[in-house]
Parts: C-alpha cells; sequence; structure tokens
C-alpha cells in the first residue's frame, strides 16, 4: 500500500503508459486523446456551423468512455492516491520559479499562480488558460495528434509526421517557457 | 456495454498520469527547461516499450481482441502542419502545463481551471475546424 501512495518514478510510469498504448490497441482502436477535442465539438452542435463537425460521434463512443475515465481517474488520484503532491525538482527550476515570483514552488502539482483561485478569477490569469487551451486544441488538431497520438504512438511507429510534431512540441514548449512564462510572471 | 472496457482504461490511464506526476505544471516546465530527466524517461520509456509492441503488432503476434491484426492509422503528412501545429500545441501545453489527455485529469484535481483550459481546447478544435480546408498543409 505504501508503493500506491508513493510517487511513481519514471521507470514506473513510462512502461504503464505503454501498456495502456497496448491495451488501446488490443481493443481495437487507435491510441490518442487529442481526437476527443473535435467529438466533443460535435456533440455541441458545431456541424450546424461547419461540415467539418458533421460526423456521427455515436461511432466514437468508445473515446468518450475512456475520456470519462480519465476524469474518473484524476478525481480518484486526487481523492486518495496522492496524499503529499510535493514534486521533487532540481534546485535550479525552484531557484527560477521562486525569482519569477512562484510561491510554495513544487509544494503541489499545480502552482497557485496560474491554478488558484485568485489566479484564474483574474482577467489576466483566466485569459492565460483560456488561450492556452485554445493553442493546444487548435495545435494538436492542426498537427493530427497530441502526446499520446504523435510522441507515444507516432514516434514508437517510426512515423515521420509524429518526429516533425514532436519538434514543433519542443519549439513551442521552449518558446514558452524561456521566453513568454517570465514575460507573463516576472 | 462492449466498450465499457475503455472506461476502465481510462480510469487506469488517469492514475498512472497523476501517480507518475505526467500532469504537473513543474514536470513540463523542467522538461522544456532541460532541468530533469523525470519527463524524458518517462515519455522515452513509453516510446521504446511501444516501439517493441508495435512490431509484435506488425509481425501478427499480438493481434486484437477479435483475432485481427493491428494496423495503427497511419499518421497524416506535411511538414507545415506538423511542425506549425506542434508549435502552436508546444505553446498551449508549455504555459499551461498541459496536453491533451491530462486536461482530462486534471478536471479531477483543478475543477475550474481545468475547465477554462477545456472550454479553450474545444475552441481551439472548433478554430481548426472552421480553418482546416485553408490552411496550408
Amino acid at each position: 500500500m505504501d508503493f500506491i501512495l508513493q510517487p511513481w518514478p519514471w521507470f514506473i510510469g513510462g512502461p504503464l503508459i505503454a501498456i495502456s498504448l497496448l491495451l488501446y490497441f488490443y481493443f481495437g482502436q487507435n491510441f490518442g486523446a487529442s481526437k476527443n477535442f473535435e467529438t466533443l465539438c460535435t456533440m455541441a452542435g458545431a456541424g450546424k456551423i461547419s461540415d467539418y463537425f458533421k460526423k456521427d460521434w455515436k461511432q466514437r463512443d468508445f473515446a468518450l468512455l475512456f475520456v470519462i475515465g480519465l476524469i474518473i481517474g484524476g478525481v480518484i488520484s486526487a481523492m486518495y492516491l496522492i496524499p503529499n503532491q510535493g514534486v521533487n525538482l532540481n534546485p535550479t527550476t525552484i531557484q527560477e520559479l521562486t525569482d519569477l515570483g512562484f510561491t510554495n514552488v513544487g509544494n503541489q502539482y499545480f502552482p497557485d499562480e496560474i491554478f488558484g483561485k485568485k489566479s484564474f478569477m483574474s482577467i489576466k490569469g483566466f485569459l492565460i488558460l483560456l488561450v492556452s487551451g485554445v493553442f493546444v486544441g487548435f495545435g494538436t488538431r492542426y498537427a493530427g495528434g497530441c502526446t499520446s497520438g504523435h510522441a507515444i504512438t507516432g514516434l514508437s511507429n517510426l512515423e515521420l509526421p509524429s518526429l516533425l510534431a514532436v519538434i514543433g512540441f519542443f519549439i513551442g514548449g521552449i518558446i514558452a517557457t524561456w521566453f513568454i512564462i517570465p514575460v507573463l510572471f516576472g | 456495454m462492449k466498450n465499457i472496457k475503455f472506461l476502465v482504461l481510462g480510469i487506469f490511464f488517469g492514475i498512472v498520469l497523476s501517480k507518475s506526476q505526467a500532469i504537473s505544471w513543474y514536470r513540463f516546465y523542467e522538461m522544456f527547461k532541460f532541468q530533469s530527466f523525470h519527463m524524458y524517461g518517462i515519455i522515452g520509456g513509453a516510446v521504446v516499450i511501444s516501439a517493441i509492441f508495435m512490431q509484435l503488432f506488425k509481425s501478427g503476434k499480438i493481434k486484437d481482441i477479435n483475432g485481427n491484426k493491428i494496423i495503427p492509422k497511419p499518421k497524416q503528412k506535411g511538414f507545415i502542419r506538423t511542425i506549425l501545429g506542434g508549435t502552436f500545441f508546444g505553446l498551449g501545453w508549455g504555459i499551461s502545463g498541459a496536453c491533451a489527455a491530462p486536461i482530462f485529469v486534471i478536471l479531477g484535481f483543478k475543477l475550474i481551471p481545468a475547465l477554462v483550459l477545456l472550454v479553450g481546447s474545444l475552441l481551439g478544435a472548433f478554430i481548426y475546424g472552421l480553418l482546416s480546408k485553408k490552411l496550408p498543409n
């Protein structure tokens, strides 16, 4: 039981992600998460505005169940499986973020400066989350996949488009963390 | 209810991501700043083991639940769409620390901020749908 409540190291997490991919394919479907953004748009009636969304979402009921599972998995983890959300960070990371004005760095999974009530209730904080979300949703559909679909499924299947997409993920992620975050929070 | 197994798999995957800290904003920040091995170990480990599974799919040693050969769908080709789309995705991921699957998992941790992220993502996917025919490939 002690092991369950401790943070899992990378050499447990990595293989368990691969096993999730294996089971997803074994159950007869392509592993990925971001296509659900489109499916949810279709369910919300986006097909009335754009033909792109005129699809039968019921054919993707399995993926919607997977998404509901993700939410339940998050709730179970948050409530019962992670008594201590401390993240063991490099001292350099802690110092850097502290210098930018972040508080309690690494004491929980999500920094208050982005996920705390004061932040997301402010116009700036709300827009940071919303616009990030727009970039994630737009980018993943344009690129044709996310971390699951491209970085894990595509790379392991030696797909060139996935390698390009992952290079793009890093270009964006590096610009965001090296240049945008210091401007937003500095 | 033959698809209930996907619900169970989703719960499993959500717990794996949560427990290995692969939903933590800090873990992605340090990854993009090259300050820790953790996320590289997780993603790299997942890719290496998945590559073995892919070979077993191809050789037919692992078949799906109905006994059919597993053939992963080929990814859409195109230099601009993958690099540029990937960069947009990376920008959002780098700032919010949340990629697609974790957004749903984070709903269980931080409901309202994750809802804002989700609404944004749906909006983003919707914008893509509107523009899909006009965007360069």
